[in-house]
């Protein structure tokens, strides 16, 4: 409704120096980067600043709890990190199908990823006590089994804290993997049905090529988080029986929780020629989709 | 019944329905138990009772005695990360899909960095970060953590929903006069609501559900988070595990409903992203 046509600016030639707009685009920035360079450059450098002494690392390689730290957090990565996405590539497909019961079945699957992650592990932790715990009380009732300590022998102990570790994470993965799905064109699937194919051979030469790409941004992904997953194994076993179910982020806040700083950001440092590369190669994917588009 | 051919979708929904079902109901089941009786455990309780809510809404139980203003401190710490989140997401946003500044790709990607940093391992340098702050036991710490945690993701899901704003509207603006600031305001602003419902919203969550972060920086006990009081039990041996679980209830209601109502805002931000890459 402006009554005076102004002479558009967007014609006129660049200024030198700055535009408004460069101006405010720099401005509005700032809070951003003050964000980043406060709470997320600064720790990492500090932490390398007092992870960088060798007497650290001699600390740390002489504590035995470390060596099986390590294995352990191989194992639950290689476990809960393959399990978890085979799962969900399968669930994805179920939740597919166009059926009100499993929409409705999918809405209530997303309620461990909606829900905070501390009650329900705490709930996993009174099921399995070992003497009041509604599992062995189930397993006496019903199989007149004597069920074991769950969370206080080790092997017990860490496959309990991967299962509820897939039991939150389990539905985010599902739904990334479904909407994967739903972007494959529907009339692949027909063709492929129309020539007679099976099931596998649908998934093999279908739905695994157009799938193949986010999984795979998906497993180095949930590697990366599933070694941040600290709640799952301090809430349910604390790292116990005698340290035996740490995992790194368990282990670090422990050195951290026993004053020794230094230490715990040395164990921390050591698993970066593992996680680096996958650092570089999610990099590399993230800046090839943007020259794409 | 054709359940002949469908049989195997039945069995797959049942093992889905107990998987998600069994520790929400057990925790259900516990909460609504008397404290004597949260030992003996059959499948269903049988006197349930809704003590165990009353002694935490009332915080009458040594437990439970800091209940309101650890639910206080919780709202407020959620409540800030999400506005704060929402400031700063809209004005990078801003600056990178509408001003187009320079290397605004470059911006997004190295802010996204964030989410490549365990967070267990990011969370020792951070503590020790806000002990150099001197913000060691103060809310805002936990504040600012969240924020350095929300806002990528909050910037990521901006610039794809902002893309979708043509920028002949910015021009006509532009051509009406508008300064810049303006068209943030009356332009840009309005036509975002939808994703900035999304992004307040997740980051609310993220921050109410924080366990981690907040049980290293906070100490006071009046002045924890209900997740980090509710770790704090753990501490007793005979911890009162029916007044635990039904705290835990309390604590888990609001957000599971928020993320509910909100359901359709929060799942197409996040699926968007997927299939892009």
């Amino acid at each position: 409704m402006s009554s005076v046509v102004l002479p558009a600016p967007a014609q006129a030639p660049p200024r030198k120096g700055l535009s408004e707009e460069t101006f405010w685009g720099i401005v509005l920035l700032v809070p951003y980067f003050a964000v980043f360079a406060l709470f997320v450059v600064f720790p990492v450098l500090y932490g390398i600043w007092i992870g960088s002494s060798p007497s650290a690392y001699r600390k740390l390689f002489e504590d035995p709890v470390f060596l099986s730290t390590i294995v352990n957090t191989i194992v639950f990565l290689l476990v809960a990190v393959n399990v978890k996405m085979v799962i969900a590539l399968g669930l994805s497909a179920f939740f597919l199908h166009e059926k009100a019961w499993i929409r409705w079945l999918s809405v209530l699957f997303l309620i461990a990823w909606a829900m905070p992650s501390i009650p329900t592990i705490l709930s996993f932790r009174w099921m399995l006590n070992p003497e009041w715990g509604m599992l062995n009380a189930l397993l006496f009732k019903w199989f007149q089994i004597d069920g074991p300590g769950w969370l206080t022998e080790r092997h017990y102990g860490l496959g309990w804290a991967i299962i509820v570790h897939i039991w939150k994470s389990l539905p985010f993965w599902t739904l990334i993997l479904l909407a994967g799905r739903m972007g494959i064109p529907k009339d692949l699937y027909e063709s492929a049905a129309v020539d007679g194919a099976t099931r596998w051979q649908t998934f093999r030469y279908v739905s695994w090529p157009s799938l193949r790409g986010l999984y795979l941004t998906c497993v180095l992904l949930s590697t990366i988080w599933s070694l941040g997953d600290f709640n799952s194994v301090y809430l349910l076993t604390g790292g116990g029986p005698i340290d035996s179910t740490h995992v790194l982020a368990t282990l670090g806040i422990r050195y951290l929780r026993m004053d020794q700083v230094d230490v715990a950001l040395a164990s921390i440092i050591v698993a970066m020629p593992a996680i680096l590369p996958i650092v570089w190669y999610m990099m590399k994917r993230l800046s090839a989709e943007h020259t794409q588009d | 019944m054709k359940l002949g051919r469908d049989w195997p979708l039945y069995l797959i929904g049942i093992v889905v329905f107990l998987w998600t079902i069994i520790p929400i109901y057990h925790l259900l089941i516990i909460a609504l138990s008397p404290q004597q009786e949260a030992v003996a455990s059959g499948l269903f309780p049988r006197n349930p009772t809704t003590h165990n809510f009353e002694l935490v809404l009332g915080a009458k139980h040594n437990m439970v005695q800091f209940f309101w203003s650890q639910l206080g401190a919780s709202v407020f710490i959620a409540v800030m990360v999400a506005l704060i989140t929402l400031v700063i997401g809209a004005c990078a946003n801003f600056a990178i899909t509408r001003i187009r500044i320079k290397g605004g790709r470059t911006i997004t990607n190295i802010a996204l960095l964030t989410y490549l940093i365990p967070a267990a391992f990011l969370a020792i340098p951070m503590y020790k970060t806000m002990g150099a702050y001197g913000l060691v036991d103060n809310p805002w710490s936990l504040i600012f953590a969240m924020v350095a945690l929300a806002s990528p993701y909050a910037i990521w899901v901006m610039n794809q929903a902002a893309t979708k704003i043509p920028r002949e509207l910015d021009e006509a603006a532009k051509i009406d006069g508008a300064s810049t600031m303006q068209i943030f305001r009356y332009v840009y602003l309005p036509l975002m609501v939808p994703t900035m419902v999304a992004i307040g919203t997740y980051a609310l969550l993220l921050a109410w559900n924080e366990y981690l972060y907040a049980f290293l920086m906070l100490a006071t006990e009046n002045r924890l988070t209900l997740s980090v009081a509710l770790g704090n039990f753990l501490a007793f041996d005979d911890a009162p595990w029916a007044l635990l679980m039904a705290t835990g209830v309390i604590y888990a209601l609001p957000p599971t409903a928020i993320y509910y109502a909100f359901r359709r805002y929060m799942v197409s931000g996040l699926t968007a992203g997927a299939v892009k890459s």
